[in-house]
């Protein structure tokens, strides 16, 4: 019934025009080429001018190539099944197992109704206590991972999988290293979380297309587990790669750019996937964890700058290490008032004595005398950088926060703290 | 009313539909597209010969050339009425409580909700009497209104003057029942109800004169009230990079500003900011009025993964409603978080249009579009000649990188009275409210003495020179005086800047306290202590910075404020120089 159409009026970038009628913004084609059948989607009308995005890319495609209009827009299955899968960015296997065809829902669906979030009260413990102690996870939240090329971003991201307590594992890889692509999958089989575990992986020698639908298909499929109560972790990397194909595909439609060449969307196209994000009211959750790289290490370059402005905080990894300024979980306030009566006040008074032996260390760096407090600084910065920065530390939030008071005695008298009397009554360590 | 027009679609670009119609359209008419059984609002932006380009306020998903538009002649518009308040609503004004009941977890494309409740009853008081003259923005009656005298006005855009023919008698009436009864002066006869409507981007302007605002807004925020004042009817944005606190700030403002109506426009921010005021409110009680938070609150609602073109609007429904309380006689403080976001989606729109782009891209009108929005805020004079009423506009702005010099900022600098510039070196040293002490600015009236004010500053202004210079020369290279300073201007910081809002009593802090607090402070900053050497100043006032923390977090005027107010007194009296 469907009707074919064989003149392709246009070819450039990924972009395909046709000459059609009756075809619905957004709704998928197949194009049948030389190299095969790839899906595409409209992505504008114009009078009876069909543009569609080609999944598999143009290199190839005839303009006698024949163009067949499916009649609805780009869905992904959402049931069980897909526990323990691996598909590309377009849905199809990469596992060499069967297609599944079960329950299938549109992906990019409309946003959840504010009124039906809950305030996020869940800290999910990573036993890191970079993360524990000063930038608590939440589940729902939604945070990325600052870095830039080379830093272990995606080994993080492994282990935060690892030891988060969720029920649920979707892994978007955009523009991934086929090396990391099989590192993520072979940590998860290690640990025996390939089973509870779904993946839409890109890899970077696929077609750019492909990689814009990674988010839209992993979130789709943690939407529906959510539904059905799951708590469910979404691990993307590297959004980057994601707004890069954006940026092509701007470029290629003309659109007027924005910002170093990005369209003017950007924040609007980000937001509406890391706004997938929820807490619902009578269900599940979606706690979503990306991976920015930088380029050029610079926090104020249009793709970091925009997610900082989404996310609910961020993590800078530099060094291996996870940076404790600017690093930032905004929802911490939410679940750190309840863990531990000193927790808040051990993260505070910690990172301001912290910053205060950075000051220190400059003067000493310009070989300035330094005072007794100074040295009670450097103290203190060394102990804090060797015991609580460490990312390899596996300990609980409340031996952290122990440790935090033992460092802070160590140090300083507990007069030069700044902290509450009544706090300080209740923990700071007794001399013997 | 003629018949309405109808088109049909010749393209679609994202939420950009262009529309080929027959007769006539007018710029920034609604239209509602058609597709199956669903009607997607939108609102005419541009007109070239018979096609005229909607911007669609839902997603245009399975849109179809030649699918029908049909053109509804009025210009986008809001329920103005009693009910308002407690309400939360999108850019629209669709009510989201009640979308949920109807459609769920997710928001459904299509689906439009009456913003109020046309089957509410309110219990009506006539004031005007039949042979009253009255001109738009008159009081014809009341009704109460939780907390409010919710005043029936002869609607803002009746033109010219209308005589009473009949009033309704008191008694219980419906929302939509006719109270009134009036005839222009051409003859015309018109009902009114207790609902009108008003075509949200035009400001609403029945009033006999515009005041100056001179009164101090005390928001409870040292910071702000002491330091950087903002006025009752004046305007103020709070620009900062990412992380550095803009939406706690303005949380802080809303709940304990000293104002009668608080009107949020959360626009194309975070979800999850929204529920907390959603589900907090409701439960925080108002020490003002001793009702909940929620009774004196309207939230609009469109955050980041909403529709782009509705953000646009919801700023502007936002200011709308909160000129309809001002018409009231009452005190409104809008915030809108961010303005940036609307911003961008002018942006986006204007570059579907493929508009000639200005600054990073930004349309050449956003100046005066900016201009426009903070112009809406003011003391205004009612047509009665002796009630007053004000809105109060606070916008957050999120300049791209943290940059102040983006269009955005710098549009938005130009036409506020009070600059609460937040700053990352703050924000990262956990020094919040993160507002930047000697960058920001006002042109309001502070709370406290001016020559105390300028004093503080100074000392703020000398520490930061003098912790400068100690980083070229080195603490041993500063003579004592300086560093004492340097140490009473980090003094002022910690103790009186900084407020931590997550305690109960620091969180806020009245007029009362600020004035008294802070002339213990200037105290303290006048005081001439006599010390032996750096490390001896260093730890005294590390020890009297503890006594003043923990002072903040007491009740003010307790037995325990006042206990420790000796304490701090003694501490002090401890190192002053004999003289």
């Amino acid at each position: 019934m469907r009707k074919v159409y064989h003149k392709i009026i246009q070819i450039a970038g990924n972009v395909i025009t046709v000459e059609a009628d009756g075809v619905a913004n957004n709704d998928l084609a197949e194009v049948t080429s030389v190299r095969g059948t790839s899906l595409a989607q409209v992505i504008r009308l114009l009078d009876n001018k069909v543009f569609l995005q080609v999944f598999n890319g143009t290199r190839g495609i005839n303009t006698g190539d024949e163009v067949r209009f499916l009649g609805h827009p780009m869905r992904v299955s959402a049931s069980d099944a897909l526990l323990g899968r691996i598909f590309t960015g377009a849905g199809v296997p990469r596992d060499g197992r069967p297609e599944i065809h079960d329950n299938m829902i549109e992906i990019g669906g409309p946003s959840v109704n504010p009124a039906k979030r809950i305030i996020p009260r869940k800290m999910i413990r990573t036993g890191i206590p970079m993360i524990d102690v000063f930038n608590t996870l939440v589940e729902s939240q939604k945070l990325p991972i600052f870095s830039i090329a080379g830093e272990p971003y995606n080994e993080l991201l492994a282990r935060i999988a690892m030891q988060a307590e969720v029920d649920v594992i979707v892994l978007g890889g955009m523009g991934l290293k086929y090396d990391d692509y099989l590192t993520f999958r072979n940590t998860l089989d290690e640990h025996g979380a390939l089973s509870r575990s779904v993946m839409f992986v890109h890899t970077a020698a696929d077609p750019t297309v492909e990689c814009l639908l990674v988010p839209d298909m992993s979130l789709a499929v943690a939407e529906s587990f959510a539904l059905e109560g799951k708590r469910v972790l979404v691990l993307l990397t590297d959004m980057t790669n994601f707004a890069d194909a954006m940026k092509e595909i701007a470029i290629t439609m003309e659109q007027v750019p924005s910002n170093r060449g990005y369209p003017g969307d950007l924040y609007s196209q980000l937001a509406s996937r890391y706004e997938k994000a929820v807490d619902f009211d009578g269900a599940g959750s979606i706690t979503i964890l990306a991976v920015t790289t930088m380029p050029g290490d610079d926090v104020t370059h249009p793709i970091p700058d925009n997610t900082g402005y989404i996310t609910e905080g961020q993590f800078y990894l530099r060094g291996g290490r996870i940076e404790p300024f600017g690093s930032l979980s905004r929802l911490k306030q939410n679940v750190n008032g309840k863990t531990r009566a000193d927790h808040r006040t051990v993260m505070d008074t910690m990172i301001r004595f912290y910053a205060d032996y950075k000051e220190t260390l400059e003067k000493q760096s310009m070989g300035f005398q330094m005072s007794n407090w100074d040295n009670k600084l450097l103290k203190y910065g060394k102990l804090f950088e060797k015991n609580m920065m460490d990312l390899s530390l596996n300990i609980q939030l409340e031996d952290a926060l122990d440790l935090g008071w033992k460092i802070l005695a160590d140090c300083f008298d507990a007069a030069e703290t700044g902290i509450k009397t009544s706090l300080l009554e209740q923990f700071w360590p007794k001399k013997d | 009313m003629p018949e309405n027009q109808t088109g049909r679609i010749k393209g679609v670009n994202g939420n950009l539909v262009t529309v080929e119609f027959d007769t006539a359209v007018m710029q920034n008419e609604v239209a509602y597209v058609e597709i199956g059984d669903q009607k997607l609002k939108g609102e005419v932006i541009r007109v070239r010969g018979n096609r005229a380009d909607l911007q669609i306020y839902e997603s245009t998903a399975g849109l179809k050339i030649d699918d029908t538009v049909k053109f509804t002649g009025e210009m986008l518009s809001v329920a103005l009425g009693p009910g308002l308040l407690t309400k939360v609503y999108d850019g629209l004004q669709n009510p989201l409580n009640l979308l949920a009941e109807k459609a769920g977890f997710f928001l459904k494309r299509g689906l439009y909700l009456d913003a109020l409740d046309m089957e509410s009853v309110w219990d009506f008081t006539p004031i005007a009497k039949p042979g009253d003259k009255l001109v738009a923005g008159d009081r014809i009656g009341s009704v109460p209104e939780g907390i409010f005298t919710h005043y029936i006005m002869l609607p803002f855009r009746f033109a010219g003057s209308w005589e009473v023919v009949s009033v309704a008698p008191a008694g219980p009436r419906k929302i939509t029942d006719t109270v009134a009864h009036v005839r222009s002066a051409d003859g015309e006869e018109r009902d009114v109800t207790m609902v009108q409507y008003w075509p949200v981007k035009l400001p609403i302007s029945c009033y006999k004169e515009k005041l100056l605002p001179t009164k101090t807004l005390i928001t409870q925020q040292r910071t702000i009230d002491t330091f950087f004042p903002v006025a009752t009817g004046g305007t103020f944005c709070t620009p900062g990079p990412f992380g550095a606190g803009k939406t706690v700030l303005q949380h802080s403002i809303s709940r304990y500003a000293e104002t009668d109506v608080v009107v949020i426009a959360a626009c194309g921010e975070r979800a999850g900011e929204v529920v907390e005021i959603l589900r907090e409110y409701p439960t925080l009680e108002d020490p003002r009025t001793g009702k909940t938070l929620m009774d004196r609150s309207v939230i609009i609602c469109n955050t980041s993964s909403m529709p782009v073109a509705a953000r646009e609007a919801s700023v502007y429904t936002a200011v709308t409603i909160a000129e309809y309380y001002r018409q009231q006689g009452l005190n409104v403080l809008l915030l809108a978080d961010s303005t940036s976001r609307w911003a961008q989606a002018l942006r986006e729109m204007s570059g579907r249009l493929e508009e000639i782009p200005g600054e990073e891209a930004f349309p050449a009108y956003l100046e005066s579009l900016i201009a426009g929005f903070y112009e809406r805020a003011g003391l205004v004079l009612l047509n009665d000649g002796k009630t007053t009423g004000s809105v109060t506009i606070g916008g957050s702005v999120s300049p791209a990188g943290g940059n102040f010099e983006e269009p955005v900022t710098q549009a938005t600098l130009k036409v506020v009275g009070a600059f609460l510039g937040l700053s990352r070196e703050r924000s990262d040293a956990r020094r919040f409210p993160s507002i930047h002490p000697l960058d920001s600015w006002s042109h309001y009236h502070s709370i406290v003495p001016a020559e105390d004010l300028a004093f503080a500053r100074a000392t703020l202004r000398r520490g930061q020179e003098v912790n400068q210079m100690m980083k070229v020369v080195g603490e041993e290279g500063t003579n004592t005086d300086d560093f004492v300073t340097y140490l009473k201007s980090e003094f002022l910081d910690f103790v009186y800047l900084q407020q931590n809002t997550f305690d109960a009593v620091d969180a806020a802090s009245d007029d009362k306290r600020q004035k008294y607090v802070f002339a213990k402070v200037i105290g303290v900053l006048k005081a001439n202590f006599k010390f032996d050497d750096k490390d001896q100043a260093r730890r005294f006032f590390q020890e009297l910075q503890l006594t003043f923390i923990d002072w903040n977090y007491i009740v003010f005027g307790s037995d325990k404020f006042k206990h420790q107010e000796e304490v701090i007194d003694a501490k002090i009296k401890e190192r002053i120089a004999n003289a």
